[in-house]
């Protein structure tokens, strides 16, 4: 008990547990909330909110960088809520509820909420930034070199300090062997008395100007990159730190029209706020595009896109025939191998046990990748041992029993695990009175054993279902969904509506994360219908047995 | 007892926060200071086995040039989680991969375009530069070529054959010797492998995109679906299950190099990463184009071409323009990468220097050099999966025509 942390914690719980032996003589003082306060609880509690401070100002630096005051207010009012919390002595239930509740609401609400907004959103390849952003990109990336124009040798240098000072191109053209200073004025040209200029071209000295080495240079890239000498065919932009050429951006935003213009072409793409891209008067859209808000229509393409609507009811029989055959047949296999080994006439079962879990043990992803491997037709082992020619995942049928044969192998263990623990937990005398009534093995197994197991393992029953209806890998690694028909490349018969969905999202031109988060919702809402109904009906079921 | 437990405690805490302090603030100056005697730094993203060749050059470059130069090597989803760091403003200064990812790199405002002098430019292989040229514009400085060729175990097969028809005569005649049991391992899997059947649709008369005005391919003109398509895909189903049995579904990226190593096979389709495999297991093969259909086209396989891009939003571009157009476009560093892995560099320069030391290199570059460009466009990411699954579907023994036309339909719905 020298550990105790405070006091209340170790006395709080103490009550409940053991009422008779330890709890009463202390149930006095944990009423006065007085506990001793030791050295080591001393300790943990300083080391402990000396954390809590240390990651609060690691987390402060970037949001002062990026101005996210909002997110700093939030990240000071927790810290300072948390060291009042712990700092003061009042507020006891707050203390061991106040952890789990920022946990929750970091790694649940939070990415719940953020995924639902997302799905509103046109979120995707293409429409990442904001429209800042997109402008930026469309005329950085038109930016071409002007037709026969000087290729320069650069050599940066500034008149001031070479760490804060005004900075200036310092250029010589290689040919002509003229040489020019260059600044946000303009291009002048040099006398050619005033610099040296080294073998390779390159201008090393100047009079007037302190020319920066590589190192002092690269340390001011972004003013590098920002210095543009205006010409007139267009201006003189550095690539690199010792060449820059004469370069014209093709394409400009104009805030007038909202629109895009190509000065070579003339043509123009106007901005379309409600799919966040610029498009033209002939329906081309330039590449580059920004997030919106796009309100219901992920949503609303989802329940009236034929190409997703379609195959969706289909999609979602078979998934949840897997997840209920999946979770069904492990559940059987691992609690008969457990009934088979929790008879006490069986011996050796420790090692048999062992030798169960060992599918359990090994990475759930490699052996789906050997099971695929083993289902080949004509390099398979499944086909060699049994001299069989299936051609396993090429048909509807034989791809569906395939993968619940795998999902079989690697989930059994799991469910014998759990039913080995739940059987142990039944006491041998609810058994033994029922062979003293008279009721065969199988009448006490049905009336008295498996009710109080299914007790125990609705919910992890429950769970694996709700693993199992997005079980991602068990697909993708195996079947990929397939097989498909031939006129149907959209959707295969071994589909589950996560893996449907990940071909619909990112199949595609680039990745829709706006349409995969509304589908997932949908995914969720109907895996927590059922997972609401069957805990109801697993209450009830208490109920009746407890 | 209270007040004094309360007070060690905010001291102690004050004092931890300062240490938390204090760690933060001592991080900033020496960065600050190393960035002034260094300069800035550059930081570099690649895959496993680049970032160890790249390494050592990246230390030259940033000694040279006294700054301090960073590889990372991200070793699953480089473009994805490119795209989604550099949104986020923490993603690197150059990233090195594969030229098909520049369509969608570009939509999302990720890489810039690179300047290079016309005497660099020429420097480069022709199909390796406009393989980096998207919308008229260079994305990336390319550094090595790649490509699949038709390789072939010179024991079983001395001679190349010269269209399909001869292959899979040869390859049948083995198998009813018992010296094999497949005819060609060709990998297509239950999915189908648009990349690898790609010669025999060239060759049967098939083509993906149109060519617009500028040289770029146009998603507007979709060859999928169409009847050159059909007929392709009516040669190719002759060489399915169904037909010769030249083509399989159980044959997989997995197991067809595999296959081949084990002598189960006299021919393979694949490119130079094969070669390292063939070797260990002591195979004598040669190489040699991939063979068109007997009066058809030629077949032309996919070339693909790695490179270096400069990042829009990183934090240090001058340098980043600056390593990857003046430091990239040297052949020593092209060789390094070519030793790291064997795939034919993209500067003429460097491949003439490791083509005298592997006759492979330019047996693949001449397999190669008829081939045409992996499209780079955005729209080539609605291709591989619907294109693949309809020849895997035909191979399987499906109406050609049937397939194709919904495959196309299932495409074009899906480019924007």
């Amino acid at each position: 008990m020298s550990t105790s942390l405070s006091g209340p914690g170790s006395a709080e719980q103490a009550p409940g547990r053991e009422p008779v032996r330890r709890g009463l003589p202390r149930t006095p003082r944990t009423a006065r909330n007085h506990a001793p306060i030791t050295a080591t609880g001393l300790v943990v509690k300083v080391v402990l909110l000396g954390l809590v401070a240390g990651i609060a100002i690691w987390a402060a630096f970037p949001l002062v960088e990026a101005e996210h005051w909002v997110g700093l207010g939030i990240l000071a009012a927790t810290t300072a809520g948390l060291f009042y919390l712990y700092l003061s002595r009042r507020h006891i239930p707050a203390k061991y509820l106040v952890p789990g509740t920022i946990f929750l609401i970091a790694c649940q609400v939070f990415p719940v909420l953020y995924t639902a907004s997302t799905a509103f959103t046109n979120f995707g390849d293409g429409h990442r930034g904001t429209k800042d952003d997109a402008i930026v990109a469309i005329q950085t990336s038109s930016v071409r070199q002007v037709p026969g124009s000087t290729e320069y040798s650069l050599s940066i240098a500034t008149t001031g300090d070479p760490a804060t000072g005004p900075l200036v191109f310092l250029l010589s053209d290689p040919k002509t062997r003229e040489v020019f200073a260059g600044d946000a004025g303009g291009l002048r040209k040099l006398d050619a008395g005033d610099v040296t200029v080294s073998a390779t071209g390159k201008i090393t000295e100047a009079a007037g100007y302190t020319v920066l080495n590589f190192g002092q240079a690269s340390g001011r890239s972004k003013d590098i990159t920002d210095l543009v000498v205006p010409t007139a065919g267009g201006a003189v932009r550095s690539n690199g730190l010792s060449r820059a050429y004469e370069g014209k951006a093709v394409r400009a935003y104009d805030a007038g029209c909202d629109c895009v213009k190509d000065s070579e072409t003339g043509k123009t793409w106007t901005a379309d706020p409600a799919n966040g891209s610029f498009v033209a008067a002939d329906g081309e859209r330039l590449a580059q595009g920004w997030k919106v808000n796009v309100g219901l229509k992920n949503f609303t393409r989802v329940l009236t896109d034929p190409d997703i609507s379609g195959p969706f009811f289909g999609t979602l029989l078979w998934n949840f025939a897997f997840a209920i055959g999946s979770t069904g047949f492990t559940f059987l296999l691992g609690m008969a191998i457990a009934l088979a080994l929790h008879s006490p006439r069986m011996r050796g079962t420790n090692v048999y046990r062992v030798l169960l879990i060992l599918p359990y043990a090994m990475p759930s992803f490699a052996m789906l990748l050997v099971w695929r491997d083993m289902f080949n037709t004509d390099f398979g082992l499944v086909n060699d041992l049994f001299g069989l020619h299936i051609d396993w995942f090429g048909g509807t049928w034989s791809a569906r029993i395939a993968v619940l044969l795998v999902q079989l192998w690697l989930g059994y263990p799991y469910m014998f695990l759990v039913a080995t623990g739940a059987l142990q937990a039944i006491p041998r005398e609810l058994t033994e009175a029922t062979s003293v009534d008279g009721a065969s093995p199988w009448q006490s197994f049905r009336a008295v054993t498996l009710p109080l197991l299914l007790v125990a393992l609705s919910p992890l029953l429950i769970a694996s279902f709700a693993y199992n209806f997005n079980n991602v890998n068990a697909i993708l690694f195996t079947t990929e969904g397939g097989p498909f028909a031939p006129d149907n490349p959209r959707n295969g018969a071994t589909d589950l509506l996560i893996t449907y969905t990940y071909r619909l999202a990112f199949g595609a031109q680039g990745a829709e994360y706006g349409l995969a988060t509304t589908v997932s919702i949908f995914i969720f809402a109907i895996v927590a219908i059922v997972a609401a109904i069957s805990f109801s009906r697993t209450r009830k079921q208490e109920e009746v047995y407890s | 007892m209270r007040i004094r437990t309360a007070g060690v405690v905010a001291v102690l805490g004050l004092a931890l926060a300062a240490s938390g302090c204090g760690g933060g603030d001592s991080d900033k100056p020496a960065a600050k200071e190393s960035a002034k005697a260094a300069g800035g730094k550059l930081v570099i993203w690649a895959d496993d086995k680049r970032t160890a060749a790249l390494k050592p050059f990246a230390e030259e470059f940033g000694k040279e040039n006294g700054v301090t130069v960073e590889v990372q090597a991200v070793s699953k989803d480089l473009q994805t989680n490119f795209v989604t760091a550099s949104q986020q403003g923490s993603g690197p200064d150059v990233v090195v991969g594969a030229h098909d990812w520049i369509g969608n790199m570009v939509q999302n405002g990720a890489i810039d375009p690179v300047q290079l002098a016309a005497e660099q430019k020429s420097a480069f292989n022709e199909t390796a530069i406009k393989a980096v040229t998207f919308n008229g514009q260079l994305y990336g400085v390319p550094y090595a070529t790649e490509n699949v060729a038709l390789i072939r175990n010179t024991e079983l097969a001395p001679e190349a054959p010269k269209t399909i028809e001869d292959l899979v005569a040869a390859g049948k005649k083995l198998k009813a010797e018992k010296k094999a049991s497949e005819i060609l391992c060709l990998q297509s899997g239950q999915n189908g492998d648009a990349y690898h059947i790609y010669p025999l649709y060239t060759s049967g008369g098939g083509y993906l995109f149109g060519t617009a005005a500028n040289g770029d391919y146009d998603p507007k003109d979709l060859g999928v679906g169409k009847p050159e398509s059909i007929a392709a895909f009516q040669k190719i189903a002759k060489l399915g299950e169904k037909g010769d049995g030249a083509l399989k579904r159980s044959i997989t990226g997995e197991n067809s190099i595999a296959t081949f190593t084990g002598k189960k096979c006299a021919f393979l389709v694949s490119g130079p990463w094969a070669i390292a495999d063939a070797k260990k297991a002591n195979i004598k093969y040669d190489i040699s184009p991939v063979p068109g259909f007997a009066g058809g086209k030629e077949a032309q396989p996919f070339v693909g071409v790695q490179a270096f891009y400069v990042a829009a939003k990183g934090k240090n571009k001058a340098l980043a323009q600056e390593f990857v157009t003046n430091y990239v476009t040297k052949p020593e560093l092209a060789v390094a990468l070519y030793q790291a892995e064997p795939r034919p560099p993209a500067l003429t320069a460097a491949f003439d220097q490791v083509k005298g030391e592997d006759a492979d290199l330019a047996k693949f570059s001449e397999a190669g050099k008829n081939g045409q460009v992996l499209p780079a466009i955005p729209a080539m990411a609605a291709i591989w999966d619907p294109f693949g699954k309809a020849e895997a579907a035909i191979i399987g023994g499906a109406d050609p025509a049937k397939t194709i036309t919904a495959a196309g339909k299932t495409i074009a719905g899906q480019i924007k």
